[in-house]
């Protein structure tokens, strides 16, 4: 049975209300595929047969289900390369000379999906900085717990280990657990994962000196956009540097932030007496 | 762009000669590493030499880690980047190869997603592909 029209659109304001995730009509599709493992675990005839149950008896651990069911956690080590080399070449010899000895550097993965965003930062940090565990804090949020517990775990499996992990960090990072890739203690201990979601006010967090937030924009409407820039440079340093995705940018959405280029990417630093 | 793809899986060359072709790749084969050898030392002769060599390691007569070391000992293959692709998966195997000269390592099995990391990691994914 397919997606009715009826089901689709309650699927869809239900994750606008939650996650400020923008369905457009066109991704029944999407529904589909994603809802049906869930369908097929409850014994259902479909998707639309999961979706009525529910919306006749919605309880928390089932909406919570299919919103997470509906975000993205497409993630790789090292993805796009370009802000992790910015990183280490530009910002982090910036902070160094700009804060005290003393004072912890704090990094956000924002929507960090299985945490690899976050640990492509400990091991570039832990090897360009002998006192990184004490220097440096990440702190990795998802509005998927199951996403926020994979990250805490810190194990991957042998197909994700392959997306783009250099063999040499792999080796030097990373113990074999099974059939899974286990990172190093020491690397684990220098993250804190929790859930976020961004689309809401946001916990107290930071305030932080680099933000990762990349690829979560594209999934809001304007204003949810807004607000979230808004929001993530209330826990900014005034010096600090967000990193977006490739296809996402300030420019036209929220002047407030200066954009600088770096190498062949770009970050974006609070504008001044914003 | 122009590689070499050497496993002694006809199956397996074919699906990473056909992943890489659609990166835009010219693609040559060789089954084992002796045949990968001679391939490289026919091609120099006519000026083709591969950017990147995609390895099996376990292969009848030369095995890819033979095949690393012996391209690595001569200096008209400096420049090519040497990938092992292979089921062999365990640390103590990764450092041998990266010892050995090998610039990356793939577990198989993979995905073209992860090869097309592996290439963008490698600084070997034309622009057109990774734009």
């Amino acid at each position: 049975m397919t997606l009715t029209a009826t089901s689709f659109d309650w699927v869809r304001q239900l994750v606008h209300r939650e996650s400020a995730i923008v369905l457009q009509p066109g991704k029944e599709y999407l529904v589909e595929a994603r809802l049906l493992p869930m369908a097929q675990q409850r014994g259902c005839a479909g998707v639309s047969e999961l979706v009525e149950s529910v919306r006749n008896r919605p309880d928390p651990a089932s909406t919570r289900r299919i919103v997470e069911a509906l975000t993205t956690n497409e993630t790789s080590w090292f993805r796009d390369g370009d802000p992790f080399t910015a990183l280490t070449g530009t910002v982090l010899p910036q902070l160094l000379a700009a804060r005290r000895p003393d004072e912890r550097l704090q990094i956000w993965s924002a929507a960090c999906s299985s945490g690899q965003e976050a640990y492509t930062v400990a091991m570039l940090l832990s090897d360009a900085l002998p006192n990184a565990a004490t220097r440096v804090s990440i702190t990795a949020t998802d509005l998927s717990r199951e996403m926020v517990e994979r990250t805490r775990a810190g194990r991957f499996s042998q197909l994700e280990v392959n997306r783009g992990l250099p063999a040499t960090m792999l080796v030097r990072h990373f113990t074999r657990a099974g059939n899974e890739w286990e990172i190093a203690p020491a690397l684990r201990r220098m993250i804190t994962a929790s859930e976020c979601n961004l689309a809401a006010p946001l916990p107290r967090l930071g305030p932080f000196d680099v933000v990762y937030l990349r690829n979560v924009l594209i999934y809001f409407d304007l204003c949810t956009k807004q607000a979230i820039l808004n929001r993530v440079r209330q826990i900014m340093r005034p010096d600090g540097w967000l990193f977006l995705g490739a296809a996402e940018t300030t420019l036209g959405v929220d002047d407030n932030w200066e954009r600088v280029v770096l190498g062949r990417g770009s970050a974006y630093r609070p504008r001044k007496g914003a | 762009m122009r590689a070499l793809v050497i496993d002694d899986s006809r199956a397996m060359r074919r699906i990473v000669g056909t992943i890489l072709t659609g990166f835009g790749y010219e693609v040559r084969e060789a089954g084992d590493g002796r045949q990968a050898l001679d391939v490289l030392q026919e091609g120099s002769a006519e000026g083709w030499v591969p950017d990147l060599c995609c390895i099996d390691w376990n292969m009848p007569v030369m095995d890819g880690l033979q095949f690393v070391m012996a391209t690595r000992a001569n200096p008209a293959f400096r420049q090519v980047t040497l990938m092992m692709v292979t089921t062999e998966s365990e640390t103590s195997q990764i450092v041998k190869a990266l010892a050995a000269g090998a610039h990356e390592y793939l577990i198989k099995p993979f995905t073209a997603d992860a090869l097309r990391d592996k290439l963008a990691l490698l600084g070997l994914l034309p622009e057109e592909v990774s734009a």
